[in-house]
């Protein structure tokens, strides 16, 4: 009896009246938890009910505590008939468990139903005891933190980096269960919604069980996802980075900050009397403290973390499901380097004695390192395989549905691990990538999958790297990052044997290693990589047609297409890249969807100059020779359209790279190219494509052919990509290279389009028009939109493509407009800043003032080196990360006036953040961003994980305001609940936040349409950067007071 | 190649003020758009109508969706399913309660009925306000109605406290819902120079002076205030009872003639159409007094407006006085008879006199 859970069921708000002839409710709750229910008293005739109930307890194992949500249901009592359920609010209880988290659920939550959407709210108290149990790891794993952000959270210090932890649970889906055929639509998706709420219990819990064992404390990148693969059920899987956190205190923060490369290794690390401020349990203070005493002594009765002993060549028995055409496949996948690997063992050399080496899949779903922890960066390795779905086996629901007489039934009793088998085999051919390109570890790292009926493409990528083995030994401490702020482009292979042909030349910066022409990573960009002018979103679209077909036939041609499809999107890739003038990738995302009878492909990343690679060359345009005059003349204005819209696109990004002097001086350099030759990239190349390469290659550059209908269509969409309008600026990374200042101004939003084609005869041609277009558009609108917010940036723009119906394309994308402060200009310091002060006379004259005065010294200390004097007020490790690279780059080049402006958007920003907030509202403003901080602010404290999954039907669609409405409504009601959320366990923003899942289907003839959202993100408590002594104390109670019952 | 779907939705609900506008107007959403596309900035973005169709459509999507909320504003401080700063909520509830001053003065001193609604559309037609604007401004006279005519207290308060509106907006609903209530005539051909401003003061002079709320801080009516249920919307029954005193002013023969006198000597010589005034004299306290003796008459209150005009402004139009001296007039007409010996009932006279006089001052457009 490790825990009672504790609710009280304070008041409604804003019932819906369920009785027509009084206009009024007779409201009651249940309270339920596991197969125990409570039920308050009826609150007759009333709209706004008080119960004040008492505290209903349940006495519960902590497992069950993890796995299983609080549900709480508003009903109407009715004396004659059934009483009318009004909604339900599910509640995760998952941050209390953990000390460090929310102490408390106590706020307003939307009663949500999933056939009327959300109505009234109601008031409920949660809290939970946990009793002290010697043997509390044994099933569950109550304290394990985890976090969707994708870089160590801020104010916590990784003191270890463990690695790649995963698991899956399966089920069937409520939705295709015999049942479902005599229940109600809502009983349908009630069950649905709290099968999935269970299973990412589960989930959780068994991958806490992981981290524990690794002696980990934390999982970081946590990325959850869910397979609705119909008819062969749910599967509910989850991978992250299993680490030892420690939390900085306030005190220790700033601390580190300012003396970051000589902070003693005890301070941060695991002095007993920092962390017996947090007691995780506070009885046994060594089993919580992952690093000091590793958990492998604890006796444990869970299986090892990874089942090694599950042997790949187990899947190539099942014939039915082994599809998986990747590693046959000759060209464009990522796959077919590994085939090399043979003779490339030699490039394995340094690095055998790792701790990585020891490791299964030596897998990060990081994108953001501490610094010095990434070495060098191999290039993006990728791997997709198609699978038929199998009706999965789940011993736990007993025997097969006795209606169901399928012969299947029978092939797939005995295999309950082939998603796991299947997910395996693509790891390890994503590791034997990494292998190829010389490195030892994958950082990056996701997975993703698209179901069209019974094909499956399961996806994963990521990017090779070397990594400082520093960081995985124990006592590992801030790693002086050195002053290479290059390194990670050197490549990580041998020069003489390299996996794939590349251009390589002598770093731009150091001069001493080689580095690739271009490069391509799925991670961030590296805070202290140096960077000519600002980034931009490089979008490659692609639709391809194919023929309706059934299993495995399908499934064959969906993966004879896939070669094709990606090569063609890395060709659009590179091809935008160069034509701005670019030289890497950064956060490169590929997502193929299938749909019956097209392909969609997407490509998304953010472009940018890196200083330590070459400049990249022109982009040539040939007529297939032939005499003719008009056809010249054609060929030549197209490459001037081209040579314009590069120069135009130099300026535009304020791409300068310091090209002058250097030539001379840099003795190793080979002779300045002109022109870059076309390689494939350096992770997806292979030895087929290089034959095709270097075809292109003997021509010295990079060659479109017009006469080509592909090079027509390349070089169409190369110049119908409109750039954003003045004033915007765009990425899918966590920040935009090149800016700098943000202000607190920021619009985190969620916009979804479908198209219907017309049924004519479409050609690959015209479909790829009408998606890029589409995508065009979609762009268009979101500038239009967020124009009052100028100067902006939208940053980590998320792409989702699919195709739910036969003629329908869907686009979902989310993201954050931020605006930042444009005027870096030194001598209109003191005029702005008062202007700033005009602006805002209201808030805090006082406070502004000092800031002006901060504002000033801040502009005269930045000529001289000293970040010291900022590092007081440095509210993020990110923050000073971007300052030292600043300091860094300082040195060589003309970025001094960067460094002011960012020294003077500090200050801005805080000025803007007191005009910003809402205070005054019964309701706490809760700010959302899929990015991992909030400019202008400092995280004080995480809250848990927000992972929350919603059903939304409706038979009465047109009545709703028709598809269009319908969607809106209930994506303004998800943000609501993830607000609702927040603020009950005391917070006030969702950072990381992102829409995993949007799955929309709609019968308009019946009037109806159904749709499934899954959202994530990491709730927090932020202060701004202007109150600095805001304790989170101070910050809960206040949330808590303004969110209180009345 | 049709867009099925095509929703945006931001953490921070967006709304531009100007489409609010255009929706609150009741433009279609091919209208607003034509609007949008030749207004000023727009070139800036090289918004092509497309972009600007899918943002409208979505902003009115938006709007139709608070809509609701804006019904019953106290809910939308506390509802979550709009992030909405609060500045911009109190522009969105101002907005959506504002109304055209034209639009009013069509119903206004109309029953808040069905029937009145049902016209609608010829006052749409009249006024040139789209039929849906009027409806929704008709159906906010009505909710406001509906909601504090159930309350006690004060009728402004309570209008702002309910529907957090500004003090401005505030009175004029309390004047709407004060002329809607006791029915005051406003459409005749003779009121119709008067604009709905003059109307709304002409209100809030009644409403502060002679409701049951107007002697509000006395003891005696803290007792009463259990009692009385419109307060601030019904007119004072013993006020308007006391009222008919007042005939003695013109029915006894000596006091006319003793009240004259006093009003003349103190005019004398500071007017221009001084002889105008001692002529009529008679028969404009005669027109105001009786205006006072009948208001007990329900049927006599939905006049008051036209009786003071007939009664009053017109004839001293016709004379051609200008303001000031109808002011003069006013002020040494209703001062004087404090000086009456006989004439005993002065706090109903001021009571009375004052509300007049500031109405008329009102009213009385040169």
């Amino acid at each position: 009896m490790p825990g009672k859970l504790k609710a009280k069921i304070v008041a409604g708000r804003h019932l819906p009246v369920m009785d027509r002839a009084s206009d009024l409710t007779d409201a009651f709750v249940e309270v339920k938890f596991g197969n125990t229910t409570f039920k308050t008293d009826v609150y007759p005739k009333c709209l706004n009910p008080q119960w004040n109930s008492e505290w209903f307890k349940f006495e519960v194992d902590d497992e069950d505590l993890q796995d299983e949500p609080l549900q709480i249901t508003v009903l109407d009592h009715d004396t004659y008939s059934a009483n009318d359920a009004i909604g339900k609010v599910y509640i995760d209880i998952d941050p209390l468990l953990c000390s460090e988290a929310a102490s408390v659920i106590s706020g307003w939550f939307p009663i949500y139903d999933t056939i009327h959407g959300i109505r009234g709210e109601i008031n409920v108290l949660v809290k939970v005891d946990l009793f002290n149990d010697l043997n509390r790891f044994r099933q569950s794993s109550c304290g394990v933190k985890f976090f969707c952000t994708t870089s160590i959270p801020l104010c916590y210090r990784a003191a270890m980096v463990h690695g790649f932890v995963e698991e899956l649970v399966v089920n069937e889906d409520p939705e295709y269960q015999w049942i479902d055929r005599i229940r109600t639509p809502r009983a349908s998706n009630e069950a649905r919604q709290r099968l999935i709420s269970l299973m990412s219990g589960e989930l959780q819990r068994k991958i806490g069980l992981k981290v524990l064992e690794m002696g980990g404390n934390a999982v970081v990148g946590y990325l959850q996802c869910f397979d609705l693969e119909g008819e062969s059920g749910i599967v509910v899987r989850a991978i992250g980075t299993a680490c030892t956190l420690d939390k900085l205190s306030a005190g220790a923060n700033a601390n580190a900050y300012t003396h970051p490369n000589t902070a003693p290794a005890s301070n941060a690390c695991n002095s007993p009397s920092k962390d017996s401020k947090e007691p995780v349990f506070s009885e046994d203070p060594p089993t919580a403290l992952g690093p000091l005493t590793p958990l492998r002594v604890l006796p444990s009765s869970s299986p090892p973390p990874f089942s090694s002993s599950k042997p790949c060549s187990r899947q190539s028995s099942s014939s039915d499901t082994d599809l998986s055409l990747t590693p046959k496949m000759g060209m464009g996948s990522g796959g077919s380097v590994g085939k090399e690997a043979g003779p490339l063992k030699m490039l394995l050399r340094q690095q055998t004695q790792t701790a990585l080496e020891q490791r299964e899949f030596p897998f990060f779903t990081l994108t953001c390192f501490p610094p010095g922890f990434l070495v060098h960066v191999g290039g993006v390795v990728s791997a997709r395989s198609v699978k038929l779905l199998d009706r999965i086996h789940n011993p736990a629901l007993g025997n097969p549905r006795p209606y169901k007489l399928l012969d299947w039934n029978s092939v797939t009793a005995d295999e309950p691990e082939t998603r796991d088998a299947w997910w395996e085999e693509i790891r390890q051919e994503i590791k034997s990538h990494a292998k190829a390109l010389g490195c030892h570890a994958v950082v990056g790292y996701s997975e993703s999958t698209s179901i069209c009926e019974e094909v499956c493409i399961l996806s994963a990528a990521g990017t090779a790297a070397i990594l400082n083995p520093r960081y995985m030994r124990e006592g590992c401490l801030d790693i002086g990052s050195g002053d290479h702020s290059c390194g990670f482009c050197h490549i990580p292979y041998d020069e003489l044997n390299m996996p794939f042909p590349a251009q390589l030349t002598y770093c731009y910066q150091c001069r001493r290693q080689k580095v690739p022409d271009v490069l391509f990573t799925t991670i961030d960009l590296p805070t202290e990589a140096a960077v000519s002018g600002k980034g931009c979103l490089i979008q490659a679209r692609l639709c391809r047609l194919k023929k309706k077909a059934q299993g495995e036939v399908n499934a064959t041609s969906i993966s004879n297409l896939l070669p094709f499809m990606e090569y063609e999107l890395h060709t659009q890739l590179m091809n935008k890249l160069k034509l701005r003038s670019m030289n890497a990738l950064f956060g490169l995302r590929i997502q193929i969807s299938i749909g019956e009878n097209m392909l969609l492909g997407l490509a998304s990343a953010t472009g940018v100059y890196l200083s330590a690679l070459p400049t990249p060359g022109g982009i040539q345009i040939a007529g297939k020779a032939s005499g003719d005059l008009s056809n010249e003349q054609h060929v030549l204005s197209i490459q001037k359209r081209i040579n314009d819209a590069m120069a135009k696109n130099k300026e535009m990004y304020h791409i300068n790279p310091p090209e002058l002097s250097e030539e001379a001086a840099g003795s190793p350099i080979p002779e300045p190219k002109q022109r870059s030759r076309l390689f494939r990239s350096q992770s997806e190349s292979s030895d087929e494509l290089s034959e095709l390469d270097l075809s292109h290659g003997k021509k010295d550059a990079f060659v479109l052919e017009i006469d080509d209908t592909d090079a027509v269509e390349d070089i169409h969409s190369l110049l119908t990509d409109a750039p954003p309008p003045a004033g915007f600026y765009s990425c899918n990374t966590e920040v935009m290279p090149g800016v700098y200042n943000w202000t607190s101004g920021l619009q985190m939003f969620t916009s979804v389009r479908v198209l219907r084609l017309s049924n004519a005869n479409l050609t690959n041609q015209s479909l790829n028009k009408i998606f890029t277009d589409m995508c065009e558009n979609l762009l268009k609108s979101l500038y239009f939109k967020l124009r009052s917010m100028i100067p902006c940036c939208l940053c980590h723009v998320n792409f989702t493509v699919a195709v739910p119906e036969d003629e329908l394309i869907q686009v979902a994308v989310t993201a954050v407009a931020m605006s930042f402060d444009k005027e870096p200009i030194l001598e209109k310091l003191g005029d702005r800043a008062n202007e700033d002060q005009l602006q805002f006379p209201m808030e805090l004259c006082a406070e502004s003032a000092s800031v002006a005065i901060s504002n000033l010294t801040a502009k005269f200390t930045a000529t001289s080196v000293d970040y010291g004097s900022f590092a007081d007020r440095c509210s993020t490790w990110l923050e000073l990360i971007r300052l030292k690279a600043h300091t860094i780059r300082r040195g060589s080049v003309k970025t001094s006036r960067r460094t002011q402006s960012l020294g003077r958007s500090r200050s801005l920003r805080s000025t803007r953040s007191s005009g910003g907030g809402g205070g005054g509202t019964a309701v706490t403003v809760v700010k959302m961003t899929p990015l991992s901080f909030l400019p202008g602010t400092r995280l004080i404290k995480y809250l848990g994980i927000i992972n929350m999954f919603f059903i939304r039907e409706t038979t009465s669609l047109r009545e709703e305001g028709g598809v269009s409405g319908f969607l809106h409504t209930f994506i303004a009601e998800v943000f609501a609940m993830v607000r609702a959320h927040v603020a009950a366990l005391g917070g006030n923003a969702v950072v990381s936040y992102s829409m995993k899942e949007c799955v929309f289907m709609e019968n308009p003839n019946k009037n109806q349409a159904q749709c499934l959202i899954n959202v994530s993100g990491d709730a927090v408590v932020f202060v701004r950067d202007t109150d600095q002594e805001a304790t989170p104390t101070l910050i809960h109670t206040s949330c808590g007071g303004t969110d209180g019952p009345t | 190649m049709a867009v099925e779907l095509d929703v945006f939705v931001g953490n921070t609900t967006i709304m531009d003020e100007e489409v609010y506008q255009l929706w609150l107007d009741g433009y279609t959403v091919n209208d607003a758009v034509k609007v949008r596309m030749v207004s000023e900035g727009m070139e800036e973005y090289e918004a092509s109508a497309e972009v600007v169709m899918s943002d409208t459509m979505d902003q009115y999507r938006t709007f139709q969706m608070c809509e609701r909320l804006l019904h019953n504003p106290t809910k939308l401080a506390n509802q979550l399913l709009f992030q909405i700063p609060p500045h911009r909520q109190a522009m969105l509830i101002e907005r959506y309660y504002t109304f055209d001053d034209v639009f009013v003065r069509e119903v206004l001193g109309k029953k808040l009925s069905k029937g009145t609604k049902k016209d609608l559309d010829d006052v749409s037609s009249k006024t040139g306000i789209t039929l849906k604007s009027c409806r929704r401004q008709f159906d906010n006279f009505k909710r406001v109605f509906k909601v504090v005519e159930e309350l006690k207290g004060p009728l402004v308060e309570n209008i702002r406290q309910n529907f957090i509106l500004s003090d401005k907006l505030a009175r004029d609903y309390a004047a709407i819902v004060f002329f809607a209530n006791n029915r005051f005539e406003t459409g005749k051909r003779k009121l119709q120079y008067l604009t709905f401003q003059d109307f709304a003061f002409c209100a809030g002079q009644l409403i502060k002076n002679w409701t049951v709320g107007a002697v509000g801080e006395s003891v005696f009516l803290y007792v009463l205030d259990n009692m009385v249920e419109d307060m601030d919307v019904d007119l004072d029954k013993e006020f308007l009872q006391d009222l008919k005193e007042l005939k003695i002013l013109i029915t006894d023969k000596d006091l006319l003639d003793q009240h004259k006198s006093l009003v003349c000597t103190a005019l004398r010589g500071k007017t221009k159409v001084y002889t105008e005034m001692e002529t009529n004299f008679k028969n404009l306290s005669r027109g105001l007094v009786n205006i006072a003796a009948k208001l007990t008459n329900t049927k006599d209150v939905r006049d008051f407006f036209i009786d003071l005009v007939e009664k009053f402004i017109e004839p001293c139009r016709s004379d051609r006085w200008a303001s000031a001296d109808m002011r003069l007039y006013l002020t040494h007409y209703t001062n004087s008879a404090h000086l009456l010996d006989t004439f005993k009932y002065q706090v109903v006279w001021d009571r009375y006199m004052g509300v007049i006089k500031s109405c008329i001052f009102k009213m009385y457009h040169d």
